[in-house]
């Protein structure tokens, strides 16, 4: 069904966000191809030096699992933050992977975990590095009929090191801005992933402030303030409740404490 | 208190004891009946295309595909709907002046606000109406949307409605004393600010939903609705749609949150009831979120100047403020969007003695949706505008923000007092009220604790407010000014021939417990266990004529109406029982359901006289006509309005890197007379002080410049949310209300009127070493942060 070009067709994950969006109308496909009684994507297993999550993977499941405490600590610092326990009982991360919304926790920390992302269509199967995954709001590097069908995490490595922060007006909302860090160690840093989320169009990679923090120790506060002075202004966008300018101040305060939170 | 004990506070009286709600686990298994679970046969759903646009011509409606839609029963417009309705008009006689074009369900000719109804769709089912609604084509010529008030009041802005000269509604001027002559003395500081107060509404979990039957045989119309007025439904019904008033019924089961958000006239029900009886099928409406979001009435939406000036010794010598507000293109009928300015005007400055008081209220139309009563109206901008500026000349004076409101509190014993405005208040409690609430917040050990974390770079503020509510509104408040809104309540009280009583009583029930406090007030005064008392509300095909629940006027009125029937019932079935006792009532008691002697003797059960009565009559001495029913109706009519009072406090910490705002504590001692039940009052205050959060830092309905709205989602516009909240601390001070037995007040909405006040005081109290303030409401990060910026 997926496969069928002459009808549009939605793949209903955990329908967290599909759902809403079909009360408002705003989507209307003519299918729905429900995947929730897949068994065959409800898994979280270690592969190697990989962990491989199933995209029908419940945040709850992921919440609840010694795997990605031990192997993923960065997921398991972010999904606290996902919504409310109701709507964690039921949403999926290949349903948040799929949906690119770039005020989501799930696609900037898999960004900043270099995670792939393994899709399968008729055709077969392929690997996309979530890097190259997310393009924009929405916007995915999925072909037509292709669907999300898990997620491949580095495991992290002992001494390995990861921050997170958020500012959200409520506990659940969409963050104002956010950030997802990991680094290999810290003083110095090297290796250092910075992906802020909800603050502009897709999980945004903070290219120069990892450049300039790189071989700094984290607690350097010059570096610091370069780094919080790199951040893309032209790349930030306002909304109804943030300009583009007051989004780039929490994003500098979200990074100054996410690096602080890792130096504890 | 001194005194003989009353008769409510003698032990094991049910008045002033947290009896648990007998409905509650009903509604939490979720057994409640909401509009929306009404299911009746042949019944029809409908949906409606609204203008998308905020001002502009009707060009032209091609409702043809949606008429042939499968599934689609009628589409109707302004054209069939609005001729069978007559237009009503949102005006006040007592608001003298008050202006507002005559208004109608539909929109004909031309669209005057965003989500106002254009076409309606009835179908086999809403998800078939809404589909319908998107096969409608209208093409519209967008007009100048003005909105914001500003807009509209400026001298060459276009008039909204072209019978009208401008674009303003209503002006009302205060002055006594002489304010200009106090301002001016050179012993009076003067502290001048202006506030803005977002727009906001109720937001209910049950949205306003109707379904309406007609049947043609005998010309009857039944309106189920979810609501808190149900006979000014029936008069308005009545009189707009053509039908003998008793023709129509109007019935409230369970309602799932109202705020005043359901008092109202809404085109979109007014048109449904009309569909309902050109189908004669019933038809059904249920608002989603977007449409409760663009079409619930909205409310506050001030703009105001405030000033205020305090001599030497931090005594108030004369307040002024000038109000603008914009209330949408038509005034809400029929209570009028004038009320909250009206309110605002009357009561700001209502706790202090001030002599030299001067005001001026502009209220405009503009293209916005409309405005109108929201729980606490005018209080939230009446309290935050005298106690934010009064905590601001303290601040200039270098005075205590406690110290400041003892030298200018209305004294406790001063009462009867009429204010500046012409209010009258009696039995308050500020003095007191507001030293409980500054042993109940350790006030000392906060500021000491605020100024070492000062050191540190942590920011917490403290904000205080002593405030006022209006409750139990006499008849002076609607029906003086011609609104078919009852300020007097009824209730029957009935004994049935198992010995239970029944109540029924025209105030209604949504959610707040009122079932509740009318059988505690009914089993105390009678004598029966609180589990024989069985009470009905919201038909008005039983329940006695009353104007229900708003203005937190249900337990104080409809409460002594209950109180006033079960004493009436009382003397009858003593009556009764003395005569089958052969001796004098005077003698008799009724205890826990049994008639007792004087010296506490069971004599009757209820249920053997029950029994006497109703089936062997023939045992009943000749002459004796037991009725064992009373009616009792009850209003003001000593006060126009029954005020109460109260202190409140706000702790909370501003984040200046993110211009976030954590409110760590809220403390209120809150008089709102004999406290019938305190959990219930309790939770009130909390939801109140809740709601009062919202307004002050999340919730606001935005607008862009051509009169979008922006934030119709749930998402998008934030209402409080319980993570974020604090603890609530709350305290009772009791000085019943003289004007009744009971001597309950209103207990609704003072959380929701005195909260955004302290809130202000205590952001701003934070912000003073940095040099910051705001006087904007919500306090969003942003604008938190351009305050510091400023």
């Amino acid at each position: 069904m997926i496969a069928d070009d002459t009808q549009t067709c939605q793949p209903l994950a955990g329908g967290q966000s599909l759902m809403p969006m079909l009360n408002l109308r705003v989507a209307q496909p003519e299918v729905l191809v429900d995947l929730n009684r897949i068994a065959a994507l409800s898994f979280i297993e270690i592969q190697n030096d990989v962990v491989h999550i199933g995209a029908m993977v419940r945040y709850t499941a992921l919440m609840h699992s010694p795997l990605i405490d031990k192997h993923v600590p960065l997921l398991a610092m972010a999904l606290p933050y996902i919504a409310h326990q109701a709507v964690r009982n039921r949403g999926t991360i290949g349903g948040s992977v799929a949906l690119a919304d770039p005020a989501a926790e799930m696609p900037a920390v898999l960004k900043a975990l270099a995670a792939t992302i393994v899709v399968v269509s008729a055709h077969g199967q392929r690997e996309i590095p979530a890097e190259a995954f997310f393009l924009g709001i929405y916007e995915t590097a999925l072909d037509e009929g292709e669907l999300v069908h898990s997620i491949k995490i580095p495991l992290a490595t002992s001494g390995h090191r990861f921050g997170f922060y958020e500012l959200a007006r409520r506990h659940g909302d969409y963050a104002m801005a956010g950030v997802a860090v990991s680094a290999q160690s810290i003083n110095p840093c090297t290796e250092l992933s910075i992906v802020f989320f909800g603050v502009a169009d897709q999980p945004l990679r903070a290219v120069d402030a990892q450049a300039v923090l790189e071989g700094c120790a984290i607690s350097d506060n010059a570096a610091l303030t370069a780094a919080q002075q790199s951040l893309p202004a032209e790349l930030m966008l306002g909304d109804t409740g943030v300009s583009a300018d007051t989004r780039l101040q929490l994003a500098r305060v979200a990074l100054k404490r996410a690096l602080l939170s890792m130096a504890d | 208190m001194t005194g003989p004990l009353h008769r409510f506070d003698q032990p094991g009286t049910y008045i002033g004891r947290s009896v648990e709600r007998a409905d509650a686990s009903r509604l939490v298994e979720g057994e409640g009946t909401y509009v929306d679970d009404l299911q009746l046969p042949r019944m029809t759903h409908a949906a409606f295309v609204r203008s998308q646009h905020a001002h502009a011509k009707i060009k032209h409606i091609d409702v043809d595909a949606a008429r042939a839609h499968t599934g689609v029963v009628a589409v109707f417009t302004g054209a069939d709907i609005n001729p069978l309705v007559k237009p009503y008009v949102g005006i006040l006689t007592h608001l003298q002046g008050l202006r507002s074009p005559p208004q109608l369900p539909m929109a004909d000719q031309v669209v005057r606000c965003q989500g106002e109804p254009v076409v309606m769709i009835v179908a086999q089912s809403r998800a078939i109406a809404e589909d319908a609604c998107e096969l409608v084509q209208i093409e519209y010529e967008p007009l100048k949307a003005l909105v914001s008030a500003e807009q509209a009041l400026d001298k060459d802005a276009p008039t909204i409605h072209p019978e009208l000269d401008n674009n303003t509604a209503w002006v009302r001027e205060i002055d006594v004393g002489d304010a200009s002559a106090a301002f001016s003395r050179a012993d009076v500081t003067v502290v001048e600010r202006t506030f803005l107060f977002g727009r906001h509404t109720g937001v209910t979990v049950e949205p306003r939903s109707v379904v309406v039957e007609y049947n043609r045989s005998d010309n009857t119309m039944v309106f189920h609705y979810s609501g808190q007025a149900p006979h000014m439904m029936q008069a308005i019904l009545a009189k707009h749609l053509d039908f003998a008033e008793e023709n129509v019924r109007v019935v409230t089961r369970d309602v799932g949150g109202s705020f005043g958000i359901k008092i109202h006239t809404y085109g979109d029900e007014i048109a449904t009831a009309v569909a309902a009886k050109l189908l004669r099928r019933p038809v059904k409406f249920i608002a989603d979120r977007l449409e409760s979001f663009t079409s619930d009435i909205h409310a506050r939406d001030h703009r105001i100047q405030g000033r205020i000036g305090v001599d030497s010794d931090g005594r108030i010598v004369a307040l002024e403020i000038d109000d603008l507000t914009g209330i949408g293109p038509y005034s809400m009928y029929p209570r009028t969007s004038a009320i909250e300015c009206n309110q605002i005007l009357n009561l700001t400055g209502a706790p202090y003695q001030i002599d030299h008081y001067r005001a001026r209220g502009t209220v405009v139309f503009q293209n916005k949706n409309m405005m109108c009563q929201y729980r606490a109206v005018g209080h939230p901008v009446a309290m935050a505008v005298c106690d934010s500026l009064l905590e601001e000349v303290a601040g200039e004076i270098d005075m205590d923000v406690v110290d400041i409101r003892r030298r200018n509190l209305i004294a406790d014993d001063a009462y009867p007092v009429t204010s500046a405005t012409g209010m009258k208040f009696a039995d308050l409690s500020h003095q007191q009220s507001l030293e409980r609430l500054v042993e109940l917040m350790n006030y000392d050990q906060l500021r000491a604790d605020q100024s070492d974390r000062r050191k540190k770079g942590c920011y917490r503020g403290i904000g205080l407010v002593s405030m006022v509510e209006v409750t139990n509104p006499s008849p002076m408040f609607y029906g003086v000014g011609g609104a078919p809104i009852s300020a007097q309540d009824g209730a029957t009280v009935r004994l049935d021939a198992a010995g239970a009583l029944h109540v029924s009583c025209s105030i209604t029930e949504s959610g707040q417990g009122t079932h509740t406090i009318l059988a505690q007030i009914a089993a105390d005064v009678f004598g029966v266990d609180i589990a024989r008392v069985k009470v009905s509300t919201g038909d008005t095909a039983h329940v006695p004529y009353g104007g229900g629940t708003w203005a937190s006027r249900g337990a104080g009125i409809g409460g002594e109406s209950v109180l006033l029937a079960a004493d009436a019932l009382k003397a009858q079935v003593l009556e009764v029982a003395s005569s089958i006792l052969q001796t004098t009532p005077d003698t008799l008691d009724i205890e826990n359901g049994v008639v007792v002697n004087a010296d506490g003797d069971d004599k009757i059960s209820l249920d053997e006289l029950g029994k006497i009565v109703y089936y062997r009559g023939n045992e009943l001495p000749a002459g004796v006509n037991a009725e064992l029913i009373a009616t009792r109706h009850y209003r003001v009519t000593d006060y126009p309005f029954v005020f109460t009072n109260g202190a409140m406090a706000a702790h909370v910490e501003v984040d200046i890197e993110t211009g976030f705002i954590k409110v760590l504590d809220f403390w209120v001692v809150e008089d709102c007379g004999r406290v019938i039940n305190p959990k219930l009052v309790d939770e009130q205050i909390r939801g109140g002080v809740v709601q009062g959060i919202g307004g002050a830092l999340y919730e606001e309905c935005l607008y862009d410049e051509e009169g979008q709205y922006l934030n119709a989602t749930m998402a998008d516009y934030l209402v409080p949310m319980a993570g974020e909240m604090p603890d609530i601390h709350i305290a009772h001070i009791e000085t019943p209300t003289c004007t009744s037995t009971l001597g309950a007040k209103g207990a609704g909405e003072a959380g929701t009127g005195g909260a955004p006040a302290a809130i202000l005081n205590a952001v701003n109290d934070a912000l003073r070493p940095l040099n910051a303030s705001i006087f904007q409401m919500p306090m969003t990060p942003e604008r938190v942060l351009n305050a510091l910026k400023a």
